[in-house]
Parts: C-alpha cells; sequence; structure tokens
C-alpha cells in the first residue's frame, strides 16, 4: 500500500515541476519541449547517480514520467560499456529502451490506423 | 551621418513602443491559475503512475525480474494511451490534466498517435508514417544522443 | 465614381448594395446564441466529404451559391468571385472556385479576408468593372488548428489567451443596383507589428492594427464613434478587445459601449470552451451575413462600422522567432 501512495506522491510531484515549467516560463514551451526535456533531465540525473534512488523509492511513480525513460537509457549505456566497452555506449541505451519504444511505434501506428480523429 | 542617427532614433523609438505595449499586453493577459493546474497536474499524473505501479506489481507477481517487469509495464501503458488517444479520451484527460497527462509515457503515445491518426488522410508514408514522429522524433533524438554521450564520458572515467 | 478620402479611405459615390448574403455554419457555432441566423448548421466537421480541407471547401462553395440563389441569380450572373480562406495558398477559396466557374481573384488577409473582399467588390463595382460580385470567406477548426497548431486529439491545454477558430462560411452579393444594405466606405489598413510573438495570443497582435485602422478611419472621415449605431470587430477576442479599448483611450478616443466583436457574439462564452473568443476567416464573414445582414435589412441598426482584423503570420516564421504582424480593414455599412 505505501508503495502505491508513494508512486502517486512522486510520479505526482514530477508532474507539477512540469506544469510550473509550463505556466510559469515563456508562452512558447509546447509539450514536446516539455517531453525532450524531461527526457534528456532524466538521462543527465540518471548519470550522475541521483534518479536511481527515486526509482528505488517510488516505483513506477519514477519510472512512468518520460524521465524515467531517459533513466533506462542512460543505465543501459553505463551498463552496456561495463560489458561491451566503447561500443555499449551506442548499444546500451537502446537496448534497455527498445520494448518501450517498438511498442511506441507499433501501437502508435496500429490505432492511429484503426481509429479516426473524433472532435 | 544625420540620417543614419535619424534611423538609430526612430528604432529606439520603436522599440520603446514595442516594450510599453508589451507591459499593456501582460496587465491584461488573463492569468493562469497555477494553482489549479498544478492541483490537476498532480493528481491526474499520479493516479497513471499508481495504474504503472499496479501493473508493475502484478507483473513482478508473475515471476518477472525486475527490470524485465518494468519494460513490460513501459508497453502496457504505451498500449493504454494509445488506445485512449484512438477512441477520443486522452484529448479530454489533457485538457484536465495539463502536464499530468503528458510527461508519463502514456502521453508519449498520445504524441505519437495524435497527429498520425490525424494525418491519415495524407497518406501512409508522408501521413502516418512521417508524423508518428513529430513528437516523438526529437524526443528520441535528444534521448538518444545524450544516453551515448554519457555512455562515451562513462567509459573514458572507467 | 467614388474617390479616395484622406489618408487611407474610399467613399463611393453610387455606394454598392449588398443584395444578398449566406451563412453556413459548424456545430459548435450552431450551439451559439445567434444559430437561428445562419441558413444552414451542420452537424458533421465532415460535411459529408473525405477530408476536413474538402468540408471546408464545400462549405464556402455552398455558401456562394446559396447567397446566389436566394435571389434568383445562376452563378454566370455573378462578374466575379472574390474568396479566401486561412489554409497555405487558400485552397478552399482555389478549389470551390474551381466548381463555380466564376472570373476569380483569391484573396488573403487571414481573419480579416471578409472585409477585404467586401472593399474591393465595392471598389469594383462603384469603379464600374463588375456589376454583380460574390464574395465568400471561410475557416474550420480542424483544418486550421492542424496547420498552425496541435492535432486536436493531442492532450494539449490551451492557454486563456487562445482563440478558437471557427468553423464557418459566410458569403455576399454586391451589386451596383438593388434592395437592402449598402457599402457606404471603407478604409485601407496598413500592416503594424508591435512585437507579439505569442501564436496563442492573436488578440494581443492584431488589437494596435484595429486601433490604427479606427483612428485613421475617424479622421480620414471626420466621424466619431458616436458616428455609428456600432462598430464591429472582426474576432479580437476577449484579450485584443480590452487592448483596443485601452489603445484607444491613449489616443484620446473613447469608443463608449459601441464595441462589439464578431468572435465574442458567435458564441456562448460562458459555457463553450472556446478561451478568448472565436477567430478565423469564417468568424466575421458568418456573423456578418447571418445576422447583422439581417438587423441591417430590419433596419434595426442604421449604421455600423465593420472592422475584421488579420494576423499576417505562418507558422514557419513562428517556429523562426518573427513577431506576429497584422492588418484591419474597415467598412461603413448603412441600412
Amino acid at each position: 500500500m505505501l508503495k502505491i501512495l508513494l508512486a502517486f506522491v512522486v510520479g505526482g510531484l514530477i508532474c507539477v515541476v512540469g506544469q510550473l515549467l509550463m505556466d510559469l516560463t515563456r508562452s512558447s514551451i509546447t509539450p514536446a519541449h516539455i517531453l525532450v526535456g524531461f527526457v534528456t533531465g532524466g538521462v543527465l540525473l540518471s548519470a550522475l547517480g541521483l534518479y536511481q534512488p527515486l526509482v528505488d523509492l517510488a516505483g513506477a511513480g519514477a519510472t512512468i514520467p518520460l524521465s524515467g525513460f531517459g533513466h533506462s537509457l542512460a543505465q543501459g549505456a553505463i551498463k552496456a560499456v561495463e560489458e561491451k566497452g566503447l561500443l555499449g555506449a551506442f548499444s546500451g541505451g537502446i537496448e534497455s529502451t527498445a520494448v518501450g519504444v517498438a511498442a511506441a511505434v507499433t501501437f502508435g501506428y496500429a490505432f492511429a490506423v484503426l481509429f479516426n480523429p473524433r472532435s | 551621418m544625420v540620417a543614419v542617427k535619424g534611423n538609430i532614433e526612430q528604432q529606439q523609438e520603436q522599440e520603446s513602443q514595442r516594450e510599453e505595449y508589451r507591459l499593456l499586453v501582460e496587465s491584461v493577459k488573463p492569468q493562469h491559475n497555477v494553482l489549479k493546474n498544478c492541483v490537476m497536474a498532480f493528481l491526474v499524473g499520479g493516479t497513471i503512475c499508481v495504474i504503472g505501479q499496479l501493473f508493475l506489481d502484478f507483473f513482478i507477481s508473475q515471476g518477472m525480474g525486475e527490470r524485465e517487469a518494468a519494460a513490460v509495464t513501459a508497453g502496457t501503458m504505451v498500449f493504454l494511451g494509445a488506445f485512449l488517444t484512438g477512441i477520443g479520451v486522452y484529448d479530454q484527460i489533457g485538457k484536465i490534466g495539463g502536464a499530468g497527462s503528458i510527461i508519463p509515457i502514456t502521453g508519449f503515445a498520445n504524441s505519437i498517435v495524435a497527429p498520425a491518426m490525424e494525418f491519415k488522410r495524407e497518406g501512409f508514408l508522408f501521413g502516418v508514417g512521417a508524423k508518428l514522429f513529430t513528437v516523438a522524433g526529437p524526443v528520441l533524438v535528444y534521448g538518444i544522443i545524450t544516453s551515448c554521450l554519457v555512455g562515451i564520458i562513462y567509459y573514458l572515467l572507467q | 465614381m467614388g474617390e479616395k478620402v484622406g489618408q487611407q479611405s474610399v467613399s463611393f459615390s453610387q455606394p454598392p448594395v449588398i443584395t444578398s448574403s449566406a451563412a453556413i455554419v459548424g456545430p459548435e457555432e450552431g450551439a451559439g446564441p445567434l444559430a437561428q441566423y445562419f441558413d444552414w448548421v451542420i452537424d458533421d466537421p465532415l460535411f459529408g466529404e473525405k477530408s476536413w480541407e474538402k468540408a471546408e471547401c464545400k462549405m464556402l462553395e455552398e455558401s456562394g451559391k446559396l447567397a446566389l440563389k436566394k435571389i434568383n441569380l445562376q452563378t454566370q450572373d455573378a462578374d466575379l468571385f472574390l474568396a479566401g480562406d486561412l489554409l497555405n495558398q487558400i485552397v478552399s477559396a482555389n478549389y470551390s472556385a474551381r466548381g463555380l466557374e466564376i472570373p476569380f481573384f483569391g484573396l488573403f488577409g487571414a481573419c480579416s479576408t471578409f472585409v477585404e473582399a467586401m472593399l474591393l467588390a465595392s471598389m469594383l463595382v462603384d469603379g464600374g468593372f463588375a456589376r454583380c460580385v460574390l464574395l465568400a470567406s471561410s475557416s474550420h477548426h480542424l483544418t486550421a488548428e492542424r496547420q498552425f497548431r496541435f492535432p486536436v486529439e493531442q492532450g494539449v491545454q490551451r492557454p486563456a489567451t487562445g482563440q478558437w477558430t471557427a468553423t464557418a462560411s459566410g458569403a455576399l452579393v454586391v451589386e451596383a443596383q438593388g434592395d437592402g444594405p449598402r457599402i457606404v466606405c471603407g478604409t485601407i489598413g496598413k500592416v503594424v507589428d508591435m512585437g507579439i510573438t505569442d501564436m496563442n495570443n492573436m488578440g494581443a497582435a492584431m488589437a494596435p492594427a484595429a486601433a490604427d485602422t479606427l483612428l485613421t478611419h475617424f479622421e480620414d472621415t471626420g466621424t466619431n464613434p458616436d458616428s455609428y449605431d456600432l462598430i464591429v470587430t472582426g474576432d479580437l477576442g476577449k484579450v485584443g478587445q480590452k487592448l483596443l479599448i485601452e489603445l484607444l483611450k491613449k489616443r484620446g478616443c473613447d469608443p463608449g459601449d459601441k464595441l462589439r466583436d464578431c468572435g465574442l457574439m458567435f458564441y456562448d462564452t460562458e459555457k463553450q470552451d472556446i478561451h478568448a473568443g472565436g477567430s478565423g476567416c469564417g468568424c466575421s464573414a458568418a456573423v456578418f451575413s447571418g445576422y447583422f445582414y439581417s438587423e441591417l435589412k430590419e433596419q434595426r441598426y442604421k449604421n455600423i462600422l465593420l472592422m475584421a482584423t488579420g494576423a499576417l503570420m505562418s507558422p514557419i516564421t513562428c517556429q523562426q522567432g518573427e513577431s506576429i504582424p497584422a492588418i484591419a480593414h474597415a467598412v461603413v455599412v448603412s441600412s
């Protein structure tokens, strides 16, 4: 139960950071800027070892926000470097996020073809 | 020389007029309700993460390893986000939740399906195929580049 | 023959007559307070077509045909068709002109297109270059949103200053002789740019152009706000209207309670989720062709000043950080 509560609070707070970025900065900040910012931010925090504690604490609360996607990119790259050397820097990130990316492309394509815009 | 000076003065006057107008616009502009937006982002974003946590726990209880379960959870959430976009529900969630619906990976799926679906009439190559990556493209580009850099730096520091 | 008055205005010696009008609107607009004034409320944004672009084109073409049909004219009776819309290369206007087979001038003035067309039609008629001109402009919420902003199914919060592109089309028939309200004079606007770069705050970008044209009009024609029953702006929205009042007051001109805005009249701003107000080429077109035309005809208004404003940017110039230039044209219509 505590785990679920923590996922709720941490995940919610990460989203609040994004909302503040959108509301308090220039109006030219679009959702695309937010998503790119969160992924790159996640990669950097993870590389500095600051994101793993958050994942240990909140589970999905830290992995479901897109910064978690950045975290798995970074951890993948670092692990692969340990195993394969320099080559791992290029393969590790994509390998560890392959499921998410392939799912996004495949399901995205399928639903885009299957459905039509409502409004 | 006189003409040049005139130009500069004119430019300065125009700049000050624009600045004055910018302040006027700021003063009449309706303000975002930042507090309400943040509360809604918190609730919607938190709820999506809880749904993710429930899936994660379920997959782990089925005997998956932690990393594997996390990947399958991400895939499941992407499926849900894409499906809700297809049936026209996710944009309604977005109106309420703001960043709370954009930042979770379901929002990433939404940003993939929405343009692809809407540009279907422009064909399957330059419509669906290309528009699928309107937002996902930049996300992957910058995510992958930074992770490669992180890997390279880690290699050099080893 | 008409003549130029003052710096930017024209007045017509034989004021051209608006002999007919037609307006077609979409579902959201049909749910607004003016619904009864429109000829046709479509409840399907696709209008029975395969794409939204085709739907907009059909809307434009049908409103033109309807305006002619109401006074028993055929398309070949019109000497000229003036039309415009918001899409790239004004395709809705071009493609509807393909169907109508009337000699055609395509116009682009963003949301000011309708008044631009009224001004040009009056000049051509009064100048003797045409006896009967059909003019129309349209916009479609779904075609414009994806060209200028985001796909509609993307979960994006619109800021409070954002405007709702109307799904609507309006058409008028302007003739040298006949019964109906007359276009007496008009003022051609200059492009004004006060450095606004926010595509979600078009009202702020357009208000300075509106103030410029309005003040020039008063000066050129020796009139003031009291000379008119109403001063109707195209689609400044809540934010733009407030700014226009401020800008006018600063120059010593008080519009009092004469100001109306088509973008705000089109919808129930309390109940409908349209943020700062409606916009688009079809907004002023449908509100004038539907509501104001019939009110003028019924003599409920004697003379109104109609001024439509347009923001002349493209998504590309905005991405490059360019500010938004704007224009406003005005015409005076008397019953």
